[in-house]
């Protein structure tokens, strides 16, 4: 079955400088996937590059197909199509995400008008529907408020309020919990989670956070300065993490139950982009580094509907030629 | 709400308090009027009774007494040069003062505000750098320099415009230039740093993301923030209506308000004077009131409590 | 037990705000009525959400804020008032470290200098000492001798915490109070920074309130936790045992909506309804809207900290056994 979204080879670079190198990812209709990454993994970029959100400094290359024609590089016209109607993004700090000086009314109501045709009084009932359905109460006197007179928590919802006026077929939601509080990040992703299984909407979860993307997503890649070098079913990467800096990601998090244990404390930070080594970008890092992992191991796919980027294992495990 | 006015025009009529006494302190201390307008030929006897008859030999603290009395009872003095009431004289100039600044004000706002908008759009672009040169040139060059070489360029090279006076529309062509360029060239840097700070927000990537075209994403997201710095600039601007003309009327021999009050300054001719400062100040304190009124119509934060 | 270095009992702080342009003032009750006890050498984390007072009884147990009522003691003597010789004198003894490290430091003196500047101040040793210690410290906390000579912006996120830390513990204190000292930094930094506090806690026998909204790293340097909402104190006992069997409805939840690998999303507790405002506190339990288990008494009466279970106390009618004795700081 044709993926709803694939990436092929997507490439960013900023002033010379690239921050990502060639991501190959496939996101099929109603599917959740979680991307996983620390500062300068490229996590967030991926996805704005692919929507056309950068800079205009920014240089994008590959290819970005929406249910198999490609929108990378493709006129304002065409993408503003596409963003809200096909896929939306909410981010994180919903604060600073929504307009100050213009209601919710106006903010919801732009989406409305834009992508579902509506007018008048049609926009009003619409958007109240959507506030409840986000479990925002009092809907009819909600619309003329303005963020600031809400929490962070009621925000994000107004968020995805809007991120759903169009009915998208995909929502890439990036760090949408990382501002909020715990049992509010609760609400959020139940939400999320409770929309996707009325309308079929297939989820990109971008987090820091591992255990956020575990609970909520089938299938998780892992990224690192710029590279996917993990990818697996969300059961499997916890079971049997195979790439070191996911075994690494994986000791770094604190049990909540259970024995203590050390923490793994994987050593270095993550390279500067502007000194990006020849070598597999983990080696200075990683605890198994050997000879040959003098280049750069490219993502390759494993048994069990894996992908991995890691010399080390690829004598040990079965791969699978690609298929496509 | 009534409170919150109060206290701010509380705090304006104590900001005009504080400039009337400013000028009054400074001008009695810096000359003497008397021996200024009678002349230093003048028999000590007249100047004892031109002293007398504008009470300038009662102690200062009671001319100043007198001075906020007589305001309160709504007479402003008379000129101490030909006697009329410097309030009439005041009001006569004021039309011609306008005649230059609202004309001005206009460039600065058609002038400067697209340009300062574009440059932030372009960003980086040649025309954002050359605005953005133009606009250092226009706020650094002193406003008596950038009209004498108007003046040069155009009246005495060309020819194509008369130097000074006020006979003709004409005559106004280059003193309006002269106030429209500089104010112009504040008014592109300030509206493009307002329109850079807007446009690198959050909200502006989710409006993109929400599918929104560009233009409606300035128009309709950006444009309504960035207006409310610029609103503060440009009600310091109206502020400056009356009073920003000075040098240039003077360059120009323009008859206007600022051309009597360096002539007023010159004679310490202390009604007139204060009175125009009286107005000067007033017009100041006006328009920040109105901006600070126009800011809460445009940013809904400042209005008040949470919709609980 | 032995006798705690830090004891702060009932401790009150009240706010005033104004709400918008126009509004009348409200009393905004930040902690209402706290009391905990920390051991030398010991840790205690303290958990909660925004709104839950928990930085404020941080800043009120180190002296940095006066209380509105209640006292602090440490070492057995009450804390001077702020700004007093004797207080800043105690500035020795106790430090805090924050959230953000770049704010934490001057932009415009070299990391070395920074550290440095406690044994300055409370003036410990002379010249040839200090420099020692910056480098003893520097070590500690694994700081290369070079990353002295450098400026706080040429260091990462997660040494920069660190050359916080050295410069926290430069005059040996007795008591840190880390508030939220890892929620800024990137996961495998923060394990760093985490293991790095639990090893000087235990070899320096420091005393520590760990304050946090992650509850997984508040159990990993914790002994006993404490769970704050809206200013009090709603349940308190033994980090693990806390995490494994959590008595209050609120902990519950906190414990449910911390993400774990592995657990399904079925059978995550998500509460109803937002984050309370401070200024304006539900009656009785302060909880109660929120709770899917609040009986009508809830609304009316406040529970108070009680001893639930041998070394545990929770604030909740549902769960206070009919006659225990009322034990603040179990």
């Amino acid at each position: 079955m044709a993926a709803l979204v694939a990436l092929k080879d997507l490439g960013v670079a900023f002033n010379g400088v690239t921050v990502l190198h060639g991501v190959d990812l496939q996101i099929a209709r109603g599917e959740a996937i979680g991307v996983v990454g620390e500062s300068g993994s490229g996590k967030s970029v991926t996805f704005l590059a692919a929507l056309g959100l950068l800079p205009r400094s920014a240089r994008v290359t590959g290819a970005v197909e929406l249910d198999g024609a490609n929108i990378l590089g493709a006129p304002d016209a065409v993408l503003d199509r596409v963003r809200g109607r096909r896929v939306a993004m909410i981010f994180q700090d919903p604060a600073s995400a929504l307009n100050p000086v213009l209601t919710i009314r106006r903010q919801i109501g732009e989406s409305l008008a834009r992508h579902r045709g509506l007018t008048g009084q049609a926009i009003e009932r619409e958007a109240r529907r959507l506030l409840d359905l986000v479990g925002i109460a009092d809907a009819p006197r909600r619309l003329s408020a303005y963020p600031h007179e809400f929490s962070g928590g009621q925000n994000q919802r107004i968020m995805i309020a809007m991120a759903l006026a169009g009915s998208p077929d995909l929502l890439i939601a990036d760090e949408p919990t990382t501002a909020l509080d715990a049992t509010i990040q609760a609400q959020i992703l139940e939400l999320i989670g409770r929309v996707r299984r009325e309308t079929g909407m297939a989820l990109v979860l971008i987090s820091h956070d591992l255990g956020v993307v575990a609970e909520n997503c089938e299938r998780v890649a892992v990224m690192y300065a710029g590279r996917i070098v993990e990818e697996a079913p969300a059961a499997a990467v916890f079971a049997q993490p195979l790439h070191p800096y996911t075994e690494g990601l994986i000791g770094a998090l604190p049990p909540i139950d259970g024995p203590r244990r050390r923490l793994t404390a994987i050593a270095g930070t993550v390279p500067d982009p502007k000194d990006m080594p020849s070598e597999c970008a983990f080696a200075p890092r990683c605890n198994h580094a050997g000879p040959r992992c003098g280049a750069i191991p490219p993502l390759r796919a494993i048994a069990g509907a894996r992908r991995l980027a890691c010399v080390r294992h690829h004598e040990a495990l079965p791969f699978i030629e690609a298929a496509e | 709400m009534l409170r919150y006015f109060a206290i701010r025009f509380a705090r304006a009529l104590i900001t005009i308090a504080l400039v009337v006494t400013f000028a009054f302190v400074v001008l009695r201390l810096s000359g003497d009027p008397a021996l200024i307008i009678m002349g230093p030929e003048a028999p000590p006897e007249v100047i004892a009774a031109f002293r007398k008859a504008w009470g300038l030999d009662e102690p200062i603290w009671r001319q100043y007494i007198d001075y906020f009395g007589a305001i309160a009872r709504g007479e402003l003095g008379r000129s101490m040069r030909d006697g009329r009431p410097a309030i009439a004289l005041v009001a006569e100039r004021i039309p011609a003062t306008l005649a230059l600044t609202l004309p001005a004000l206009l460039i600065k706002l058609c002038l400067g505000v697209p340009a300062g908008m574009y440059a932030a759009l372009h960003r980086g672009s040649l025309i954002d750098r050359a605005v953005m040169v133009a606009a250092v040139a226009g706020f650094t060059v002193p406003s008596f320099v950038l009209g004498l070489t108007l003046v040069l360029i155009f009246a005495v090279q060309l020819g194509w415009l008369p130097s000074g006076g006020q006979d003709t529309w004409r005559h106004a062509i280059l003193p309006i230039v002269t106030l429209g360029i500089g104010g112009a060239a504040v008014l592109a840097r300030f509206t493009r740093s307002a329109m850079l700070e807007v446009l690198g927000q959050p909200y502006i990537r989710t409006a993109s993301a929400k599918g929104i075209p560009w233009r409606a994403v300035v128009t309709g997201h950006a444009l309504p923030n960035a207006a409310i710095p610029t609103v503060t600039i440009i009600g310091f601007m109206v502020g400056t209506l009356i009073a920003g003309a000075v040098v240039v009327e003077s360059v120009f021999s323009w008859p206007g308000v600022g051309r009597l009050l360096v002539v007023a300054v010159a004679n310490r001719d202390l009604a007139v004077v204060q009175c125009i400062l009286l107005l000067v100040a007033a017009t100041m304190v006006a328009s920040n009131l109105t901006v600070d009124f126009l800011y809460g119509l445009l940013d809904p934060r400042l209005r008040g409590a949470r919709a609980h | 037990m032995t006798a705690p270095l830090i004891e702060a009992r009932a401790l009150v702080r009240v706010y005033h705000s104004r709400q918008g342009l126009f509004g009348a003032a409200r009393a905004l009750r930040a902690v209402d009525g706290v009391s905990l006890a920390i051991a030398p050498g010991e840790t205690l984390g303290l958990v909660g959400e925004s709104g839950s007072g928990k930085s404020t009884t941080g800043r009120m147990v180190l002296g940095l804020e006066p209380p509105d009522a209640g006292s602090v003691h440490f070492a057995g003597e009450p804390l001077p008032p702020p700004g007093t010789p004797p207080w800043r004198a105690l500035r020795a003894r106790v430090q805090m470290i924050f959230q953000d490290p770049l704010g934490a430091l001057d932009r415009r003196l070299t990391i070395a200098d920074q550290i440095a500047e406690p044994l300055e101040i409370h003036r410990r040793g002379d010249q040839p000492a200090r420099a020692e210690r910056v480098r003893e410290l520097m070590r500690q906390v694994g700081l290369s001798a070079d990353h002295g000579a450098r400026y706080p912006h040429e260091l990462s996120g997660g040494q920069r915490q660190r050359a916080v830390l050295a410069r926290a513990l430069a005059t040996a204190p007795e008591f840190l109070v880390c508030d939220e000292p890892v929620s800024a930094l990137d996961v495998s930094i923060q394990a760093q920074v985490v293991n790095l506090l639990i090893d000087l806690q235990a070899s320096l026998k420091l005393a520590m309130l760990f304050i946090s909204h992650d509850l997984r790293v508040v159990r990993q340097v914790s002994a006993r936790v404490a769970v704050m909402y809206l200013g009090r104190i709603v349940e308190l006992g033994d980090a693990d045992d806390l995490f494994a069997t959590p008595a209050h409805p609120y902990t519950r939840a906190l414990v449910s909506a911390s993400p774990a690998p592995g657990r399904r999303s079925a059978t995550r507790i998500v509460l109803a309804g937002d984050p309370p405002d401070p200024a304006a506190r539900p009656s009785g339990c302060a909880f109660h809207p929120r709770c899917a288990h609040a009986l009508p008494r809830c609304r009316g009466e406040t529970p108070v900290l009680v001893n639930v279970a041998p070394g545990r106390s929770a604030a909740c009618h549902l769960v206070t056994p009919a006659h225990a004795p009322i034990d603040a700081a179990a």
